[in-house]
């Protein structure tokens, strides 16, 4: 028999699927964030013609998500690489308390500056 | 694949990901820097353009991605839906190359 | 507290289905006087495993209300509050009936991870001597109490995602062997933990830990195994 929610229901278990979902997104917005880039290759006007589309509030709402996926990664990862690589303690969720709280951050700082 | 280059790939992807912290870290500030006043690429080229200090440090961000994701995805394929083998393998290196290729020409869109 | 338990119990093979009983609440009752009141007094055939029932013998672990849990030191006050119990077979193992399931590959991969130790010494050798307060028998004896009882295999996703997966009793077994400076056969314990069926499959999310009723933490084991592993392999000698 298969497991179901109620057994995932704990910290550390949401906390591996907020880093794998947003792995996996952050591996499907790289190509394109590449194709913008690229754009100054050729003809950066064009690169300023899509930073004038994308200044509308759904991007905006869509730029915030990545920044919080990338900052909810980062933390999350360096999270892992302690439980991993250094000796073992009783930090497990004081840990995830610190990447939670250092993703909330990122979010507000890039809300405040866009 | 053998026991040892699988355990390697894991080491890759952890040794890749303390690179990609450090990088990581660099590029949200970079954010929160460049998105002040919004996005232009007068103001993107001004920062990047013939410096070789942010050419050297995306090349180095490029790669650890190039190393670190693909790594991810194929534990994320194996487990979620369940293909798994060599071509499996071949397929995420075909990958792992095209994403490092399409990073390093808009890294170098950036600097040249 | 009410006077009745509604209890849906898990009957049959893979393909069964929930049955209901009404048992009676009693002060300080636990899920296996439950179960064992359904057998004793409502229905003979139910077929359920226990033995000691003082959290030793691990043999009594259900499925109570999603979460696999030791039924004999689990008060029925502490899970099902509002007088609703569902019990169910241990996940990731073979039905044999019931609440009864087949724990050969438990145990199998237990053998798998070598959990066997390999004596270096004969009895005409003198006794070992392994200081307390070494770092070794510190984390040996962090993982020694494990009682097999499949809680933690049963609450570990990879084990569902990757069927041939260690798991994490058979890795945190092994994990006590390789502190164990008596043991001969460290290089091929380290082979047969590693990689993608083993430690290094491990995403850290701590079910095990969470759940083990022994306060193990089979994670903190594997992180071990993982660093080990880790080093033999960029040497040169996995």
């Amino acid at each position: 028999m298969k497991t179901d929610w109620r057994a995932r229901n704990h910290p550390a278990w949401w906390a591996f699927l907020v880093h794998r979902i947003s792995g996996i997104v952050l591996t499907l917005f790289l190509p394109f964030h590449f194709w913008v880039l690229g754009m100054a290759l050729n003809d950066a006007a064009r690169m300023d013609d899509f930073f004038a589309w994308a200044d509308r509030p759904l991007v905006k709402v869509a730029e915030a998500g990545l920044v919080i996926l990338l900052a909810a990664h980062l933390t999350g990862g360096l999270r892992l690489m302690a439980l991993e690589f250094l000796a073992w303690r009783g930090w497990q969720k004081d840990l995830l308390a610190v990447a939670a709280g250092l993703t909330v951050i990122a979010g507000v700082v890039f809300a405040y500056v866009v | 694949m053998n026991t040892r280059t699988e355990v390697r790939l894991w080491a890759a992807q952890r040794i890749s990901a303390m690179v990609l912290g450090v990088c990581v870290f660099v590029h949200l500030i970079t954010i929160m820097v460049a998105m002040r006043g919004g996005l232009s690429a007068a103001e993107i080229l001004e920062r990047t353009q013939g410096n070789w200090a942010w050419f050297v440090f995306y090349v180095v961000f490029v790669a650890a991605v190039v190393v670190h994701a693909p790594i991810g995805l194929r534990t994320i394929i194996e487990e979620w839906l369940g293909w798994r083998g060599t071509w499996l393998d071949i397929l995420l290196v075909v990958l792992a190359a095209a994403l490092g290729l399409w990073g390093l020409r808009a890294v170098w869109a950036v600097f040249a | 507290m009410s006077d009745f338990l509604t209890v849906r119990v898990w009957r049959g093979d893979e393909q069964g289905g929930f049955q209901t009983f009404e048992v009676p609440r009693l002060e300080s009752q636990t899920v296996l006087d439950v179960v064992s009141h359904i057998q004793r007094q409502l229905d003979p055939t139910l077929a359920y495993r226990f033995a000691c029932r003082v959290g030793m013998c691990g043999s009594c672990a259900m499925t109570v209300n999603g979460k696999a849990r030791w039924t004999c030191r689990t008060h029925v006050a502490k899970v099902a509050a509002d007088g609703n119990l569902e019990l169910a077979p241990l996940a990731h193992l073979p039905v044999v009936r019931d609440l009864v399931t087949d724990m050969s590959a438990f145990f199998d991969k237990w053998a798998r991870a070598r959990g066997q130790f390999h004596p270096t010494a004969t009895r005409k050798d003198p006794f070992a001597r392994i200081r307390p307060d070494s770092a070794q028998r510190i984390n040996a004896d962090a993982g020694i109490e494990c009682i097999g009882c499949g809680v933690c295999y049963a609450s570990c996703d990879v084990v569902q995602w990757r069927p041939d997966y260690l798991g994490p009793a058979a890795l945190n077994r092994a994990w006590t062997l390789v502190n164990d400076e008596r043991d001969g056969a460290q290089a091929e314990r380290l082979r047969a933990v590693a990689g993608d069926a083993g430690c290094h499959a491990c995403h850290t999310h701590l079910s095990c830990t969470e759940r083990c009723p022994k306060h193990i933490s089979p994670t903190a084991g594997i992180a071990g195994l993982k660093r080990a592993a880790m080093k033999a392999a960029l040497r040169g000698d996995l």
